[in-house]
């Protein structure tokens, strides 16, 4: 037999029963939920059957010069609420991150701050698109809105986190300069965050871009609305154009940050 | 505000009466410490890790709080002062890092002139608009230390010995009464440390202001300092001349013997 100190060692890997029952369970319940819901595989051969008329409906994209108007409107408009909220999202979530920052505010300030920025983040923006919608009737400033309270949610709990991960080294030469409370954050603070600042930031409008389209859907203005219309009209030609466009829009989006970055390395 | 006292009984620079540091409470790191640092010259502390050297050196300016005990500068109680007061003592107090602390991402002429943000609003220090005399100085300054030509480059860029000089010329920037040095020379290499030891010389002697250094190399504390005060378990055990520190004193300050050549 082999050597006996080998022997009397435990397993280099032990199993990890739990987690084994636990994916065991889960694939279980798939099937299970699977079977409840009605998901066979006829149904499914149905749908792709379905799905590939409906795109043969969608060729060629209508290019007809009212349907294109229409969508000009819409997209310009969504184009300025993504850009509208993302500035007011980055103005406002300044502040805030700052003022959530747990290693330079006392905790009577951070908390308010911190539960605020958790309640920005908890709803999808189109929920949020629907309230404001209630409250300030159809149209584009309920997007806006809707937009901004979801980029101080995400802009403020990044930034908030990347200042608390600075070096305090720095905070505390500036400090002993007998330099200002304002001056230390301008000077100790903001420059270790603000390339990372500058990359949330183009995050969120890239973001508010493809969102502004959502929350059209609801009501709140901007080029989703159209896209809903088309939809209900089975204009599905014109939708495919509303598609593309907003596929070349985000690109260009891309584009666009990626330029802004390099200005900030 | 303060009143100034008749020349013939002019206060020290700074002096230091029973100062007490506990970070924990009942165990004291400092255990009243009461000194009057001499008003010329480099006065060098030293003394094994953990003695509290640090701990002195950031009571002075307040970056560490006293648990008792008073700092007086030019005969203000700096530990009773208010913020605000606080801010405006410490703008002539320079403070050199042992890890240099620059702000990295700024530039090398930028962490020079921060040592100026005590005198100028933050707005104006947000624009960069400093007055022509501040720009002047940190230009002279950055001659001085031999890293002019480094002005427009990020802090980041320079080396360890470059960016200490950085550090010493933005606290002279200061116009400080005071220059307070933590460990200056521990992250560099013996030549360089020598280097920054007779740059902190030449300051307190065109200058004549008072230099504080905290540091681990017993040589270079001979070398370059005027006067010594050795620390051993939060209190003072020696204060002198770098002559007198003997054999017997040292050990004494870092106890045992087997460390001595």
């Amino acid at each position: 037999m082999t050597d006996p100190a080998a022997a009397a060692r435990p397993p280099a890997f032990l199993p990890n029963w739990p987690a084994r029952l636990a994916w065991l369970a889960l694939i279980v319940y798939s099937f299970y939920a699977a079977s409840i819901l009605d998901v066979t595989w006829e149904r499914f051969l149905l749908g792709i059957e379905n799905g590939i008329r409906f795109i043969g409906r969608m060729f060629p994209p209508d290019t007809g010069t009212s349907k294109l108007q229409l969508l000009a409107k819409g997209l310009y408009e969504s184009i300025e609420m993504a850009i509208i909220a993302s500035a007011l999202g980055i103005v406002l979530s300044l502040p805030i991150g700052l003022l959530a920052a747990r290693n330079l505010m006392p905790a009577w300030i951070t908390w308010p701050m911190r539960l605020f920025i958790a309640l920005c983040r908890s709803f999808h923006q189109v929920i949020i698109a629907i309230i404001f919608v209630k409250a300030v009737g159809f149209g584009a400033l309920a997007g806006i809105l809707a937009l901004t309270v979801a980029s101080i949610g995400f802009i403020g709990k990044l930034f908030a986190e990347a200042i608390e991960e600075i070096s305090l080294k720095q905070v505390e030469a500036i400090r002993a300069t007998g330099a200002p409370f304002m001056s230390v954050i301008a000077y100790g603070v903001l420059p270790q965050v603000l390339t990372r600042f500058v990359g949330f930031a183009t995050y969120q409008v890239d973001s508010n871009l493809r969102n502004s389209n959502m929350v059209g859907l609801v009501g709140a203005g901007g080029i989703g609305g159209t896209m809903f219309a088309a939809f209900q009209r089975f204009d599905f030609d014109f939708l495919l154009t509303i598609l593309l466009a907003i596929i070349a829009v985000i690109m260009v989006s891309e584009a666009l940050q990626n330029q802004i970055k390099k200005l900030y390395q | 505000m303060a009143v100034t006292q008749p020349a013939a009984t002019a206060p020290a620079t700074i002096e230091v009466r029973g100062l007490i540091k506990e970070y924990r409470r009942g165990t004291p790191v400092l255990r009243g410490i009461s000194i009057a640092f001499p008003d010329r010259g480099i006065t060098a502390v030293i003394g094994p890790s953990g003695t509290g050297k640090s701990t002195l050196i950031r009571c002075i300016n307040r970056l560490v709080e006293p648990t008792a005990g008073e700092i007086l500068f030019h005969g203000v109680d700096l530990v009773r002062l208010s913020r605000k007061a606080l801010r405006q003592h410490r703008r002539r107090i320079g403070m050199v890092f042992q890890e240099y602390n620059l702000v990295e991402r700024l530039t090398v002429m930028e962490n020079v002139l921060s040592g100026r943000l005590g005198y100028l609003s933050s707005w104006k220090a947000f624009l960069r608009r400093y007055p022509p005399q501040d720009i002047a100085m940190a230009w002279d300054l950055l001659d001085t230390v031999g890293l002019a030509q480094y002005a427009n480059q990020r802090a980041d860029a320079l080396s360890g010995g470059q960016r200490q000089r950085v550090g010493i010329a933005r606290a002279v920037m200061q116009q400080p009464d005071i220059l307070l040095a933590d460990e200056p020379t521990s992250s560099l290499d013996p030549k360089t440390s020598v280097e920054i030891m007779e740059l902190l010389s030449s300051i307190t002697d065109t200058r004549h202001i008072p230099v504080i250094v905290n540091i681990h190399n017993v040589p270079l504390a001979k070398r370059f300092a005027g006067h010594v005060i050795g620390m051993a378990g939060g209190a003072i055990v020696y204060e002198g001349p770098p002559g007198g520190l003997t054999d017997d004193q040292l050990n004494r300050i870092y106890g045992g013997e087997n460390w001595q050549e």
